[in-house]
């Protein structure tokens, strides 16, 4: 569980984080969204120390991120896996490479175990026989999925995913969110998501914070969130008439539904 | 950004190197990986130089002595004292600067775009320890062997060109290399070494670590290494020259 209380960070005179305060649960996928510029980024750098908030508090599971000395925060860290907008792997590794150096740097494991481990994860998120490619030889997909096998191959508690489907096709993108949504689940963690992408709001959006102009500006979840009469929300997430239509489909689906559905029919009114 | 702001950027990046490695295997490694490419890698092109630095030099001696009163031995003596007084530490730190520079600069700036550099933060390594530290220790320990192989092949090209072209004898030449020889020029020219060692390697590292943008801001930032390390080398050079050579000092 990570929470963070009245966040504040600037640059210069441009106050990007404005008094932001959430709850991120373990155990599910919890989305940050929100228009280019609306500060998910910066929040989450905020959030695993890349750049530190101005003012406010980051609680990790009960233990204040921002008050740590950076000997704790480089404990903390090795629990902390991340996957990045461009994977960030390291080019002059192979795949193999790539995903043992965790296992390399912070583990006193004979190169066979972590060869083992190496190809468990690699396993796990369906990649076989990339072992010794190099990353400018794969697929963005499979970039992202090797990212993926590097963020968890030290079981870390929190991971956290910065635009995990840019750059990738609608058929890859939910391959991807179904890989994230399945480890949060199998490994019970905490997973921190920045993303634009509707499909990835709807289909694994469990806690939802939408972000405008540094704010705060709704919560809620995937299923709430077809149902929010927050007019800025509604123009972010319903941008297309196609959208639109959906989600009036969606809504009249929902009320021919909810006959004998108390709470939803509150909703609607 | 002003100068001061650098410098103080500069010296915070040097200073934050120093911490307790999280393994220090794998620093080990990527040192022994840094010696390989700072060392290995600039061997062809600094004995290229060496031997073409001191056969011109060898033949421009020659030209410049032409009263027969000098003795030809003294051409082998000025080659030996140019050559390991200034063409071999300064000429191919210049060289070197370029070529080590614009690619400690590179690294680093395209694993900062690429946010590789944030990827090793997020893991806890100290990045300024693992990825700067290891360039510098590399560069310091291999560019100053760099500058003895030059000193050698240098004196070599000198009297390989002064024989190949009648100048003067083999024989006469290594006459002329062991009069009036100072043990302290190789000192010299060893502490001139270390000093540009650090320069051409510490200063790439601060323009690629901290380069902010993409491509573009990569390949500026890398050419804006190369001459500022330039810079500071002649600089340098010509403060360890008064202070170690002027005879008033």
């Amino acid at each position: 569980m990570i929470e963070f209380k009245n966040i504040e960070k600037a640059f210069g005179d441009n106050l990007v984080l404005k008094d932001v305060s959430h709850l991120m649960e373990t155990g599910k996928c919890n989305l940050i969204i929100g228009t280019s510029g609306s500060g998910k980024t910066v929040l989450q750098k905020c959030l695993v120390g890349l750049f530190e908030p101005d003012k406010g508090e980051i609680i990790y599971d009960g233990i204040s991120f921002t008050e740590m000395t950076q000997e704790s925060r480089k404990q903390l860290r090795q629990q902390i896996g991340m996957l990045f907008q461009g994977s960030a792997l390291f080019d002059s590794k192979t795949v193999e490479e790539n995903v043992m150096f965790p296992l390399d740097m912070f583990t006193n494991q004979t190169h066979q175990e972590k060869l083992k481990r190496v190809n468990e994860v690699l396993n796990r998120v369906n990649l076989v026989d990339v072992n010794n490619k190099f990353p400018a030889e794969i697929s963005g997909g499979m970039k992202k999925r090797v990212g993926i096998a590097r963020a968890i191959v030290l079981n870390p508690k929190y991971l956290f995913c910065d635009e995990p489907n840019s750059g990738l096709d609608p058929q890859t993108s939910m391959v991807i969110d179904k890989l994230i949504y399945d480890i949060t689940k199998e490994f019970n963690m905490t997973t921190v998501i920045n993303t634009h992408d509707m499909n990835s709001v709807m289909e694994i959006g469990e806690n939802i914070l939408y972000m405008y102009q540094g704010q705060k500006e709704w919560s809620g979840n995937n299923k709430e969130i077809i149902f929010s009469d927050n007019q800025r929300l509604n123009d972010f997430i319903f941008a297309s008439e196609f959208l639109k239509d959906a989600k009036d489909m969606r809504m009249l689906e929902a009320r021919g539904k909810i006959s004998n559905d108390r709470n939803m029919d509150e909703m609607l009114k | 950004m002003s100068f001061f702001t650098h410098f103080g950027r500069y010296l915070l990046l040097i200073k934050g190197m120093f911490t307790k490695p999280e393994n220090a295997k794998m620093y080990w490694k990527e040192f022994m990986h840094q010696c390989n490419d700072i060392g290995i890698g600039s061997l062809g092109i600094v004995s290229i130089i060496s031997v073409f630095i001191g056969a011109v030099s060898a033949v421009q001696t020659a030209y410049q002595l032409v009263s027969p009163i000098i003795p030809l031995t003294t051409i082998a003596t000025i080659v030996r004292d140019t050559v390991i007084l200034e063409f071999a530490p300064t000429l191919v730190c210049i060289v070197l600067a370029g070529v080590i520079g614009s690619k400690i600069a590179s690294e680093l700036g395209n694993m900062r775009v690429s946010e590789q550099i944030d990827a090793l933060e997020i893991m806890g390594i100290n990045t300024k320890a693992y990825l700067v530290m290891p360039k510098i220790a590399a560069a310091l320990v291999t560019i100053p062997l760099l500058v003895v192989i030059a000193m050698v092949l240098g004196i070599w090209g000198g009297r390989m060109a002064g024989t190949a072209s009648n100048i003067l004898s083999a024989d006469t030449f290594d006459k002329g290399l062991v009069m009036n020889f100072l043990p302290y020029n190789v000192t010299f020219a060893l502490i001139k070494s270390y000093t540009f060692a650090f320069i051409i390697s510490s200063i790439p590292a601060y323009y690629g670590y901290y380069v902010k943008g993409g491509a573009l801001e990569i390949g500026k930032s890398s050419t804006k290494s190369v001459v500022v390390s330039c810079v500071m080398l002649l600089f340098a050079d010509y403060v360890l020259s008064q202070l170690l050579l002027n005879p008033a000092t």
